[in-house]
């Protein structure tokens, strides 16, 4: 029997975020699997023509409402829940939408939730990293009944945006939205740079670059490469950089195809976000500091030497 | 009364170097060791200090397990909680069944917030809040790094992938902690002392007729896939062209 799985779409309203698109693939994994893409929002047209685009999806389903205009998880999981009946698995991305949002799809189901999902073994079947991504569990549905899923995005490629479309069908749930929990705002951080947790290059600080100022360098070294910046968690409580920069087990987790840490000790928790980057680099004056034991290519010395010279070197 | 409920989970030292027992039955937990989850700790300063200006009158700390379980709770006593319950438990604990116990201790406090962490950090389920608001029919507001009282609502924010979001929700409500909102503070000896003559109450789960369900069968625990170990290189140009060559540049 091919399993039917529902994949809750994560947007802004207008863009389809790239997460979605790795959890398609995730579901795509499980053979002969059928797809339906969920996009929940107040005018859902523009996202769902992305959805279906993807190639992998059988299926897209919108459901509108003014109240979907911001993503609530309180608002949007009784939603989910109603569009959930007919399929064995609901996925949505381990992102911050993705993990709030699930959860609380799961509670309202009483059904078992397996986070951060970097492997499908069979429709009951599950691998996911525990204690920081320093063990892996397999984990196997008990019972019958449905399981929720958070996707670990690091873990799969984006499906890609075919020609071919899939249908997309209007529905309406009726069920009544709570009004408990109300939006206020968001502080987004407009930037021109790739973003951090989809982006081919990455070039991190840490606490040694001593200043939001000394931070520049390494803007500026990214903006040669093409890069997205990220910084570690002591960078970021110390103010240098804005919270959502923080790479590693309470930040994003990334799989980029370079990884630049710059006078970053390599802390587990730091680690546990760089582990499926396919190159690291670490450039760290203390020879001995544990991001060396993970670097592909190590560098000894002093950062403020060192990035103005390999931006000069690759201008 | 005005009380703030607080999860606690006993959880291995974040310190600890975790390793996977050759069987593949688990990860290695004797002689480890344990502590509250960081995030708990974090939820519970965040208690203490809202009763410190006044948003409320009582701190309860709660957690569920095994007898063990009972020193993170005296610790969180001696932190600066009013009381604390333990719902004593064996074998794996799902969020679910955390969250129905929760809920029957939510019942019966009646409290006014309701702060966890927003993920253990030995399953790093980061779901039993959610659950627990789920069945509880309440808001929800997790990742919190600022959290501010005004009477019947609370103003949350949030650390989300974008940056941070600000939430209005009603209360009686669940938060969920991120490492942000606030440093805890450390405890003093003398308040080891005093905490041994706190009300810590014990119940069982059949007594708050909770049934442990194991939805998920765990099958195997493996250690994760090692990097290989890279090289050195002597400087700046020596790193470019490496770089290069392999087309990352
Ligand atoms: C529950 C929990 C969750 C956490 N989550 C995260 C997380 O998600 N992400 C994260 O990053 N951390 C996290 N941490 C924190 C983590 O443990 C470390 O404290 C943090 O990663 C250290 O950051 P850092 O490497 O920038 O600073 P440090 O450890 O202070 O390292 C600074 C490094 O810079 C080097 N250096 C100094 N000056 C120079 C110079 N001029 N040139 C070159 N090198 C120089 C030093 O040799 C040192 O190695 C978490 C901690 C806990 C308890
Ligand atoms: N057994 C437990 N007893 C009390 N609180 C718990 C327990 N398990 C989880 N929690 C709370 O729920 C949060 C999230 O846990 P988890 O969903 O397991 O990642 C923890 O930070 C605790 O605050």
């Amino acid at each position: 029997m091919s399993a039917k799985i529902l994949i809750v779409a994560e947007h802004d309203g207008k863009k389809l975020n790239p997460s979605t698109a790795k959890c398609v693939t995730c579901a795509r994994t499980l053979a002969g699997a059928q797809v339906t893409v969920a996009v929940l929002a107040a005018e859902a047209a523009p996202v769902a023509s992305q959805a279906a685009q993807l190639s992998g999806v059988d299926r897209v389903v919108t459901v509108e409402n003014p109240a979907n205009l911001h993503a609530l998880a309180a608002v949007l999981a009784p939603q989910v829940v109603a569009l959930a009946a007919p399929f064995d698995i609901v996925l949505g991305p381990s992102t911050t939408f993705g993990k709030d949002l699930m959860a609380r799809v799961a509670g309202l189901l009483e059904a078992p939730q397996v986070s951060d999902i970097m492997a499908i073994e069979s429709a009951g079947r599950f691998r996911r990293p525990i204690y920081a991504g320093n063990a892996i569990l397999t984990v196997e549905k008990a019972g019958e009944g449905k399981v929720v899923g958070t996707v670990r995005i690091a873990s799969f490629e984006a499906a890609a945006s075919g020609n071919s479309a899939a249908p997309i069908e209007k529905s309406t749930v009726s069920v009544t939205l709570p009004t408990h929990t109300r939006f206020i705002s968001v502080s987004a951080a407009k930037s021109d740079r790739p973003d951090l947790q989809t982006a081919a290059r990455v070039v991190s600080g840490g606490r040694a670059l001593g200043s939001a100022d000394g931070f520049k360098i390494l803007y500026s070294l990214a903006d040669r490469m093409g890069a997205a910046v990220g910084a570690s968690r002591a960078a970021v409580d110390a103010g240098y950089a804005p919270n959502e920069m923080q790479v590693g087990q309470t930040g994003k987790i990334i799989s980029p195809e370079l990884y630049v840490a710059v006078g970053i000790s390599g802390a587990i928790q730091h680690l546990t976000g760089i582990k499926d980057a396919r190159t690291i680099v670490a450039i760290n004056k203390d020879g001995e500091a544990p991001i060396f034991e993970v670097a592909d290519f190590g560098l000894v010395g002093d950062l403020f030497q060192i990035i103005p010279e390999i931006e000069r070197l690759i201008s | 009364m005005k009380r703030i409920l607080v999860g606690i989970k006993r959880v291995v030292d974040y310190n600890v170097r975790i390793r996977v027992r050759p069987d593949g039955s688990g990860v290695v937990t004797d002689g480890v060791k344990m502590s509250i989850n960081p995030f708990d700790e974090i939820a519970l300063e965040e208690a203490l200090r809202i009763k410190e200006r006044g948003g409320a009158e009582e701190v309860v700390v709660a957690t569920v397990g095994p007898a063990d379980c009972q020193q993170q709770l005296r610790t969180a006593l001696a932190m600066g909680a009013d009381r604390a319950l333990h719902v004593q438990a064996d074998g794996v604990l799902e969020p679910l069944t955390v969250a129905r116990a929760l809920l029957q201790l939510i019942e019966r406090e009646q409290p006014l917030l309701v702060i966890l962490g927003k993920q253990a950090i030995d399953d790093d389920n980061g779901q039993t809040g959610q659950v627990l608001a789920a069945l509880w029919n309440r808001p929800q507001a997790t990742y919190a790094s600022k959290l501010e009282l005004t009477g019947e609502t609370a103003r949350v924010t949030r650390e989300v992938d974008a940056g941070l979001e600000t939430l209005e929700i009603d209360l009686p409500a669940v938060i969920t902690t991120d490492l942000r909102l606030n440093e805890p503070r450390y405890v003093k000896l003398p308040d080891i002392m005093k905490a041994k003559k706190k009300p810590l109450d014990t119940f069982t789960l059949a007594a708050l007729g909770v049934e442990p369900r194991q939805q998920l069968k765990l099958v195997r625990f493996e250690p994760p896939p090692q990097r290989q170990k890279g090289i050195r290189v002597k400087d700046a140009a020596e790193l470019v062209d490496a770089l290069k060559k392999k087309g990352l540049l």
